[in-house]
């Protein structure tokens, strides 16, 4: 018996606070007005994509402690933008990036719990932790979580939402005016939650919305990160694009639900993705090379590397050889705000010196080698083929899928490439449901027992 | 700012909606849309029949707590409205579908944090094209354990005599006065136009043109910029709602729209008195700061009608419906005149709480206002513009922004 075909999710995000987006090229719009968001949002709706997702975050890049200016800096808050997508579209799913490090549970709950309603019941959030430390000095409790506690504190987390969620029955609002019954509990919304994070109880202020609960992404690949998805998400946004890797992650986080008493398919995968369009594959390699160099000049190089260097790189020719110093993973931070992970630093480092060694790479080679990777670079025909494969060969359930253009980088791929995939019977014609669990094939939350993410502590990673 | 209007000025006029309207029983009246009260269609329905009727704005009522006919406690009542969405998303989610009604959603400060507040309301700045504004609301203690990271006592209205509850409602306004200043310090954090795309020198913005605010308080400090450029209108509005010198300070401070609950003309009077006398204290006579009076408003074409509609919903509801604000039973010829009335005790506009949803709001659109414009009191199309500029308030330099050199010789 053949394996059935997969319909492919899609997720669409607006390039944003990254060295991808190309703010200087003259098609290139406002990343902050809401014009860009709607373009963006109804181009995926077009092309009958899952969900539109937002990244967020909290502070903004520093090198070297001043603000950073070198690529898109601001971005508008996640929520309300969503809120006014839910506007002016109709099926598409509203994901927003969320922290739980830096929010509330009575707060945020009842916040995505409001967007459910007022978008029919199309809301998800992406639960990150974020790495960086020095965001709490925009927050009234600063930095009082140590690193090690963030995936304790999420998971505490997402379990309180859950019960504030959970506190209204679906039919706890009677609205029966002859009768005089508005509800028809009298403690709907009650709710206490005991934890190591929170200690809260009361009254909830929101009904059950129409998903129940809003759809659980989760973005983050450690250990924790994975037993976090694993036991409480619907969906992870993953950072894997080579099939092999891709192929371990899903039968690795499709093991650990399993483990965890969840059906083995519970949690989609969705990497994100980006793609370069061509007439031949020679003209899209080209176009490809262009945008790349483009994403990554001289200045980005070094800046990029500076992540993981620790060090000022700023006196190294670009064009030249790889900086001769060893990484610097203790000294006081370059980069804030995007930070990678220190502690195997002097090991990277290694690496990318034979790599550079072997493919003669200079600095800028080695950092469009290693930060400028598009996934799907060919003709329409090409890339449809690539990403569907990619799928019905188990390396994940689909992709979020973002382009070098604001706001009109999808435009091409909706126009392009989707029709081949639904002539293939991989992407779906017209929407079937009603809402964002409905689109993705998640089961109603009442339907499957929940478990609470058991997350230890990993002491190997810094911040 | 000038303490004794032109009675010819144009009156302002907001609505406040709440649920299905004021009266705790109007969720029973035959046309409400009572089991609509958690959709968006129910919130762009009745914010279009306002911009319809070309109010200045509404408002949006909200808590982080359970509605209930007590402040110091949460009733298990069945048989009124129980339950609401986050006031912010519900303006979000109205504005694509309106171009001209500012929209102020209510955001608490007690609980939350200033970062978050301040980007969520810049960012509605940015989805309704200027129309954005905000009212500041301190939480009910009853509201704590909601969060449960708060020691302060949990005091009863009873208590608000004592001094613990005195030095505590002291202590939430100044946090609150805190919360405000923060929140516009990040709103000023990003200069207009820093955002440059010099490609020639690969930047994307002057980063001279952003600035950390560097708060510190008692309660919190925030360090800053935010990670939303400034808003359309610079500074969006601020609006709290006050009944006493505490609150009143707080918006002579801190707010551009100071909402007052008179009893009658003289009340106002002194209100406004007591008002402007706080906004010299501050150093802000030379700003415009609105003062609206809030009324509960029950219109029907005849005062009877109208008291008996009254009468019906106290019924209903088992108690006569007593409010901070007054209660206003008549006609929408007779609210003409006493709104004409108040603005001469120095009230600049009006903040209307329909007691019954749709039914008073669109009384006011399509009675009130007729009338208030038969009078020449009332406008008769919006101009284009942002919120601020409608109710006369410049768009704000910016408190970090060098000043501008002085025109130089062409
Ligand atoms: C694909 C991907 C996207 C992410 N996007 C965000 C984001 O938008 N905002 C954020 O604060 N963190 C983001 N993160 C960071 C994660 O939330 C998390 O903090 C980080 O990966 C560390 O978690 P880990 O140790 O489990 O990998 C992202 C991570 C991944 C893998």
């Amino acid at each position: 018996m053949s394996k059935p075909h997969k319909q492919i999710i899609l997720g669409a995000y607006l390039g944003g606070v990254n060295h991808h987006t190309l703010w200087s090229d003259p098609e290139a719009g406002s990343q902050i007005d809401f014009a860009s968001f709607r373009h963006a949002a109804q181009t995926a709706e077009r092309g009958r994509f899952d969900f539109f997702f937002l990244a967020e975050g909290l502070a903004l890049r520093e090198r070297l402690g001043l603000i950073f200016d070198q690529d898109v800096v601001g971005r508008p808050d996640t929520l309300p933008v969503l809120a006014a997508l839910a506007a002016v579209t109709e099926h598409l799913g509203l994901i927003g990036t969320i922290n739980a490090t830096f929010n509330e549970p009575y707060e945020l709950a009842r916040q995505l719990s409001s967007l459910d309603h007022l978008s029919g019941g199309r809301a998800g959030w992406n639960v990150v932790t974020s790495f960086d430390a020095f965001t709490g000095a925009n927050f009234r409790r600063a930095d009082f979580l140590h690193r090690d506690e963030r995936y304790t504190r999420a998971g505490e987390f997402l379990a309180a939402a859950r019960e504030l969620w959970d506190s209204w029955a679906a039919d706890a609002v009677a609205a029966d005016r002859e009768a005089g019954v508005f509800l028809r509990d009298a403690k709907a919304g009650e709710f206490a939650f005991d934890g190591a994070q929170f200690d809260i109880s009361g009254r909830f202020t929101t009904p059950r919305s129409p998903q129940g609960r809003p759809v659980i992404l989760q973005a983050g690949v450690s250990p924790q990160g994975r037993d976090f998805a694993a036991g409480g998400a619907d969906a992870i946004f993953s950072p894997y694009h080579r099939l092999d890797e891709a192929q371990e992650f899903y039968r690795d986080i499709r093991a650990r639900a399993a483990r965890l008493g969840r059906p083995a398919d519970a949690v989609k995968l969705l990497p994100h993705a980006s793609f370069v369009l061509g007439e031949s594959e020679a003209d899209a390699i080209e176009r490809h090379r262009d945008i790349t160099r483009r994403q990554i000049g001289g200045r980005t190089a070094q800046i990029l590397l500076e992540t993981v260097w620790n060090r000022d790189l700023s006196g190294y020719d670009p064009d030249g050889p790889l900086p001769d110093v060893d990484p610097d993973p203790e000294g006081p931070p370059v980069i804030r705000g995007r930070a990678r992970i220190a502690e195997d630093a002097h090991r990277r480092v290694a690496e990318w010196r034979a790599l550079a060694e072997a493919e003669s790479y200079s600095l800028r080679d080695l950092a469009i080698h290693v930060f400028g990777r598009t996934e799907f670079v060919g003709t329409p025909e090409q890339v449809a083929d690539r990403i569907d494969t990619f799928v019905q060969q188990d390396g994940s359930d689909g992709f979020i899928l973002g382009s070098h253009l604001t706001p009109t980088g999808l435009d091409e791929f909706v126009d392009k490439v989707v029709p081949l995939l639904q002539e293939r019977g991989s992407l779906r014609t017209d929407y079937t449901g009603t809402t964002l669990r409905d689109n993705l094939g998640l089961p109603y939350p009442n339907a499957h027992p929940d478990v609470q993410p058991n997350v230890q502590p990993d002491t190997t990673r810094v911040a | 700012m000038s303490s004794v209007p032109n009675p010819a000025t144009p009156l302002h006029l907001a609505v406040a909606l709440d649920g299905a309207g004021w009266h705790p029983a109007a969720w029973r009246e035959p046309d409400s849309r009572a089991d609509e009260l958690f959709t968006a269609r129910y919130w762009t329905d009745l914010v279009a029949e306002a911009e319809a009727g070309l109010l200045d704005f509404v408002t949006i009522e909200d808590a982080l707590g359970l509605q209930s006919t007590g402040f110091d406690r949460i009733d298990d009542r069945i048989d009124q409205v129980r339950g609401r969405l986050d006031a912010v998303l519900i303006a979000a989610r109205v504005a694509p579908s309106t171009r001209h009604i500012g929209l102020i959603p209510t955001a608490t400060v007690t609980h939350t944090e200033p970062f978050h507040v301040s980007k969520a309301i810049a960012t509605l700045d940015y989805v309704s094209l200027g129309r954005a504004g905000w009212r500041a609301q301190i939480s009910r203690p009853v509201d704590n354990a909601h969060f449960g990271r708060r020691e302060q006592p949990a005091f009863t209205f009873a208590d608000l005599g004592k001094p613990e509850a005195v030095a505590a409602v002291a202590e939430t306004f100044a946090e609150a006065r805190d919360f405000v200043e923060v929140v516009r310090r990040l709103w000023d954090s990003w200069e207009d136009h820093a955002e440059i795309r010099d490609a020639a020198t690969g930047r994307f913005i002057d980063r001279d043109k952003l600035h950390y605010i560097d708060f510190v308080g008692p309660r919190f400090r925030v360090r800053g910029p935010s990670i939303v450029p400034r808003p359309p209108q610079g500074q969006p509005l601020v609006t709290v709602l006050a009944h006493d010198t505490v609150p009143y300070r707080l918006g002579a401070d801190s707010a551009d729209v100071v909402y007052v609950t008179p009893r009658d003309h003289d009340h106002a009077r002194d209100i406004v008195t007591e008002i402007r006398a706080e906004q010299r204290l501050a150093g802000r006579e030379s700003q415009t700061v609105h003062v609206f009076g809030d009324v509960v408003v029950v219109l029907d074409e005849s005062t009877t009608a109208a008291r008996e509609r009254k009468a019906r919903l106290d019924d209903l509801d088992g108690a006569e419906y007593a409010s901070d604000a007054l209660v206003f039973t008549g006609t929408a010829v007779e609210l003409a005149d006493l709104l004409q009335d108040w603005q001469h005790a120095g009230l600049t506009g009006y903040r209307l709480r329909p007691a019954a949803l749709p039914h008073d709001l669109r009384a006011i659109t399509r009675e009130l206002i007729p009338e208030l414009q038969r009078r020449g009191v009332f406008r008769t199309s919006y101009d284009a513009g942002s919120l601020r500029s409608r109710l006369g308030l410049p768009r704000p330099a910016n408190r970090y922004a060098a000043p501008a050199p002085a025109a130089a010789a062409s």
